[in-house]
């Protein structure tokens, strides 16, 4: 008998993916496009970033997905001089949240943009990047 | 349907690097609040065991401390809100006995972080939030905080000098607290000295000295009936209000960055319940596991308005003097947040201010109090209030 090929997309995300297996698999897939998307409940039209199968608001997991495009604003953000287990190489390095009105992104500023030069309030765009570890993520940057 | 009183409390001495087993640890607080309420073994109809169990190697710890405890053949569980376990513990304690259900329960709350390496540690610390989608990005527990700490200081210009001298506030009572892991003096002067560890970043703008100090440790809250209550004890405290709240796990599903949402909706369910406001707590132990956290629960619980909990710490009001003492046992920064049993240490100490027992650290006359213990990052929170 062959053996069930197991779609085990989702661990190429982030420089430590904790998550093999999920109905979200095709982030990833949009992530190797260039692309970083979020999903939309095609019954309510109820947003969610990050993407999410099902629809907590009907109940309904008819979902499509969509672009995270322009900017969104600096809500907080944080220098880490410590990371977990697998981030040592990466430190030290920003964690942030953007909020584009309609949803938020949970993320990390790129290295290009200084710490000081950060403030809360300003303007970032959202991009796909790949890891020198050649695992796959988004970052913001400048606009 | 009556009250329900707590009639026993007890905790063991929070350390590092506890010389024993879970079930020992757990021992030292149970026999301390079995002492406290003059009760016996069978008279405990049931017992609740409340832990993180990321940090322990023994799986579904409950039977076996119920075991070690003499609490068999009476129903022993295991309840878990991360940090908040133990006053989620103390809530379902409270709906059995107002069930009718059993008329005397134990809440035993434990943590042995050491039960682990720090290596192992370290890796269950990177699983401390949504593991799908943001622990990918190398988030930490301070990291989240921090957050909220440059969010608060965007809004409201609370400054690190602001934040450390809450830090400086529970140093000076975790001296006092002969239970609290971290001893010594913290100032002002240590957190803009290179020299000190304190001043050391963490995740900006948190230092060493805004953190909680990681400990081992167990607490035990013995409640029953109203009829129970009264004929066994001399001073029970009654529960008087409680309430609990959740959020999203993760920081995108999140509204408010400049305080808790379960703090203030666990917070109003509690006032609501116990037909109070903020105005009458004498008394109070808030979830400090980081400086900015004791100072968004000065928001979050109406002590202060929006903005102004750095006016209320300035002025010193919640020093044991003020006019609402907040964490006179060290809190969680410096008496230590042995995560499983930091809710049940907090009722304890405030079960003692109520009693007139609690020592150097009593604070004058107090007639009601409240404890506010989050779990997670805002993921979980509780409020109880308590009164004599």
């Amino acid at each position: 008998m062959a053996k069930k090929e197991v779609d085990d997309r989702f661990k190429k995300f982030g420089t430590v993916s904790f998550t093999a297996i999920t109905k979200t698999n095709d982030f990833i897939s949009y992530l190797e496009k260039g692309k970083v998307m979020g999903t939309k409940c095609k019954e309510c039209g109820a947003i969610y970033f990050p993407p999410r199968s099902d629809c907590s608001k009907c109940f309904n997991s008819n979902m499509e997905w969509f672009e995270v495009t322009g900017t969104g604003r600096l809500l907080s953000f944080s220098e880490l001089k410590y990371g977990p287990v697998g981030f040592e190489d990466d430190l030290p390095y920003t964690i942030a949240l953007l909020d584009y009105d309609d949803y938020k992104v949970f993320g990390r500023i790129s290295k290009d943009i200084s710490y000081e030069d950060l403030d809360v309030g300003m303007e970032l765009k959202t991009e796909f990047n790949t890891l020198p570890n050649g695992q796959l993520s988004y970052v913001f940057k400048s606009p | 349907m009556g009250k329900v009183g707590i009639i026993g409390v007890g905790q063991s001495s929070f350390v590092r690097g506890y010389p024993g087993s879970i079930r020992e640890l757990a021992f030292e607080g149970f026999k301390e609040a079995m002492e406290d309420a003059k009760t016996q073994i069978k008279d405990i109809d049931a017992s609740i065991i409340a832990s993180a169990p990321e940090y322990d190697k023994q799986r579904s710890p409950a039977g076996v401390i119920a075991e070690y405890l003499g609490l068999i053949p009476q129903p022993t569980f295991y309840i878990e809100s991360v940090c908040s376990s133990s006053s989620m513990g103390l809530r379902v304690a409270y709906s059995m006995i107002k069930a009718g259900l059993h008329d005397i329960v134990a809440i035993i709350g434990f943590q042995k972080m050491s039960e682990i390496s720090s290596s192992e540690a370290q890796e269950r610390m990177g699983r401390g939030a949504d593991i799908q989608w943001e622990s990918p990005f190398g988030t930490m527990m301070p990291a989240y905080y921090a957050m909220y700490a440059r969010a608060h200081m965007a809004k409201y210009g609370t400054t690190g000098e602001d934040l450390a001298k809450i830090r400086v506030k529970a140093a000076t009572y975790g001296q006092i607290n002969d239970k609290a892991v971290y001893r010594k003096s913290v100032t002002m002067e240590m957190f803009t000295d290179p020299e000190s560890n304190i001043s050391s970043t963490v995740a900006k703008p948190l230092r060493v000295g805004d953190c909680c100090a990681n400990a081992d440790g167990s607490s035990c809250i013995i409640v029953a009936n109203e009829e129970k209550a009264k004929a066994m004890c001399d001073k029970p405290v009654w529960i008087l209000g409680l309430g609990a709240a959740s959020e999203a796990v993760n920081m995108a599903g999140r509204d408010l960055f400049t305080g808790l949402n379960v703090g203030i909706e666990a917070g109003k369910q509690a006032y609501k319940m116990a037909g109070i406001t903020p105005k009458d707590i004498d008394v109070a132990e808030v979830h400090d596991c980081f400086t900015i956290a004791e100072m968004m629960a000065y928001e979050n619980l109406g002590f202060a308005n929006p903005g102004e909990g750095k006016d209320l710490i300035a002025s010193k009001e919640t020093y044991k003097e003020g006019s609402i003492p907040v964490n006179i046992d060290g809190g969680l920064l410096s008496k230590g947040h042995p995560i499983g049993a930091t809710g049940g240490s907090q009722i304890r100490t405030i079960v003692l201010q109520l009693r007139g027992e609690a020592g150097e650290m009593q604070v004058k006359d107090p007639e009601i109090g409240l404890t506010h213990n989050i779990g997670g990052v805002g993921l979980y929170g509780n409020v109880t209030i308590l009164g004599r």
